[in-house]
């Protein structure tokens, strides 16, 4: 069955080096899938795709059935990069407020869509601090809320956590979970085992290729691991 | 709707950034009126020595604006040397010599200008031209001359550097990636920075072009709404230039990597140097940058008086550069979003 977001015989090259091939995926709707891999898998190049941001060498991407990418899709995804990207000199408010207004919210809305967004992420307290005054865990938490102002039905999200002390980890991946609950399909990438294990199912990404997907604990028992780590070392026909 | 957000944002960061602010509306002030303390001088008053010059030749000197010294041969050669005299004159055999300190051109045409007036005095013509001025006057200095281009080159400078590097951070700092990944058309974003800049540089150019009239005293013949509309579209040629020429850097440093490419040329080709003995085909480069359309115009309007028909086709030259600037950098963003 065709997933919320399905990838077909993705490929994808710059020049000379192949980035991603060969890559099939569905993406449920309402789970949280996590891209797992190590630097350079393609794991940012790939949710990119997703996004619309990049488009495929060869091969399709379809989001709710229909190619992407379409302005009107995106109205329907939150995209946070690895970077913060926030206006450093206007404050929390401002930069939620512009964003919104990219979205195209009402005036009212925009207003309501902040309060909750910021309450999400537990910022709510900060709106009229210069982002550029912010820490590093409150600015990624403030990136992750611009992502989520106008209640995207599908949230991809690029290293969300990284950087991030445990405590505000802990926290995020709370609120993930809180999002997911009302209905929103996430794709997460990450390169931390611990944080995977928090996912509904696994994509596993080396060199460019779909090792395996899975349920955590699908992946484990199928590779007779007790541990992600060694499932994915497994997967990735590495000496154990 | 969005691109009105895209303004309101602009306003906000410069709100904030009070020294950009300041960049694109004071440093041009003050760079003007540098420039008008070192060119906005009357002529230059040499001095000369003289040694056995008839006294009815030396009045006539004196006359003709020279600081004139009774010396000997030895006194003047070494003031000359020593570069407190511009030039000395020895009568001899009624044959004057004159011997000048030769390394500032301006200085000798000055010392040239004043002996061939006070010959004139001495021997008048018998025919004495009367002089007429199509355009400006005999006031008319070199700060006049080129005020009108600098007040094009300056507004065109700051406002490419601005908006070049803001446009690029916006890259760098991976929001434009953000704005991408939401439903913008890239044209949005694109005409969202010209209208947000535009007005700053409307209020760039009125503060400009008033404080070179009324508080510099440049020369103008013509009407300041027309100086205020070319100065505008200039800075938009500016803004479409360098925010599209952002898409082919970095950083901020290789941004100013293309003031010597794009900025200094076409000060040359401007009009603060007269092109007039230049090779055709090398007076040919200027054709391609806005700024000598700019200057152009200008110099037209507030030197010569022209209205709008005189101008006109360095107008529809200028919207041209913006617009052709703007539909490039739509397009350049297409390496960031196909769509």
């Amino acid at each position: 069955m065709e997933g919320i977001v399905s990838l077909r015989d993705i490929r994808m090259s710059f020049g000379k080096e192949t980035v991603l091939s060969g890559i099939n995926l569905d993406v449920r709707e309402g789970e949280i899938l996590g891209l797992l891999g190590p630097s350079g898998s393609g794991k940012t190049t790939m949710v990119k795709i997703i996004a619309g941001l990049l488009q495929p060498t060869s091969g399709s991407v379809r989001f709710k059935g229909r190619p992407v990418p379409s302005l009107e899709q995106m109205r329907q995804i939150g995209y946070m990069a690895q970077s913060d990207a926030l206006y450093l000199e206007l404050t929390a408010y401002e930069n939620f407020d512009f964003f919104a207004s990219i979205y195209g919210l009402s005036n009212k809305e925009r207003k309501r869509q902040i309060e909750r967004a910021a309450k999400i992420v537990d910022l709510a307290d900060h709106l009229r601090k210069p982002v550029e005054h912010f820490s590093g865990g409150m600015k990624r938490r403030m990136s992750l809320a611009v992502s989520l102002l106008h209640q995207p039905q599908l949230l991809i999200l690029d290293e969300p956590t990284v950087g991030i002390d445990p405590v505000l980890r802990q926290s995020i991946w709370n609120q993930l979970h809180q999002i997911r609950e009302s209905g929103t399909t996430i794709i997460v990438t990450t390169h931390v085992m611990d944080e995977a294990e928090k996912c509904d199912r696994l994509a596993l990404l080396r060199g460019g290729i779909l090792i395996a997907e899975g349920s955590p604990q699908q992946l484990k028992e199928t590779s007779g691991a007790s541990t992600l780590e060694g499932a994915f070392l497994h997967f990735g026909g590495a000496p154990a | 709707m969005k691109i009105a957000a895209i303004m309101k944002r602009i306003f906000r960061q410069f709100r904030r950034d009070k020294r950009s602010l300041a960049l694109m509306i004071v440093a041009p002030v003050f760079v003007v009126t540098l420039l008008w303390l070192v060119l906005d001088t009357g002529e230059y008053e040499p001095s000369i020595a003289v040694i056995g010059v008839p006294a009815a030749m030396a009045a006539a000197m004196e006359e003709a604006g020279a600081h004139i010294f009774e010396t000997d041969i030895e006194e003047a050669g070494r003031a000359l040397r020593n570069r407190e005299i511009d030039a000395y004159i020895r009568f001899d055999r009624q044959n004057p010599q004159v011997m000048l300190e030769g390394s500032n051109p301006s200085a000798n045409s000055a010392v040239l200008r004043v002996l061939l007036r006070a010959a004139q005095d001495m021997n008048p013509l018998p025919v004495r031209p009367e002089l007429h001025y199509l355009h400006g006057s005999e006031e008319l200095n070199l700060f006049d001359r080129i005020g009108p281009v600098l007040i094009g080159l300056f507004t065109f400078f700051f406002v490419f550097l601005l908006g070049g590097v803001s446009f690029l951070r916006e890259r760098t700092q991976g929001t434009l990636e953000r704005l991408l990944a939401a439903p913008l058309k890239r044209w949005e974003l694109v005409l969202g920075y010209l209208c947000g800049f535009g007005l700053l540089t409307v209020l760039q150019s009125v503060i400009i072009v008033t404080y070179c009239i009324y508080a510099l005293d440049m020369y103008m013949a013509g009407s300041i709404l027309y100086v205020l509309m070319v100065t505008f579209l200039l800075a938009m040629t500016a803004l479409s230039l360098g925010t599209m020429l952002s898409a082919f850097a970095k950083n901020e440093f290789q941004m100013i990597q293309f003031i010597p490419l794009v900025i200094v040329p076409q000060v040359f080709f401007s009009g603060v140097f007269p092109l007039e003995n230049m090779e055709p085909w090398l007076s040919g480069i200027g054709k391609i940058m806005p700024l000598t359309y700019g200057a152009e115009a200008l110099q037209q309007i507030m030197i010569r008086g022209q209205g709008f028909s005189a101008v006109q086709s360095q107008v529809y030259v200028l919207i041209g550069f913006s617009l052709a600037f703007a539909v490039l950098n739509t397009i350049a963003l297409k390496r960031h979003r196909k769509l």
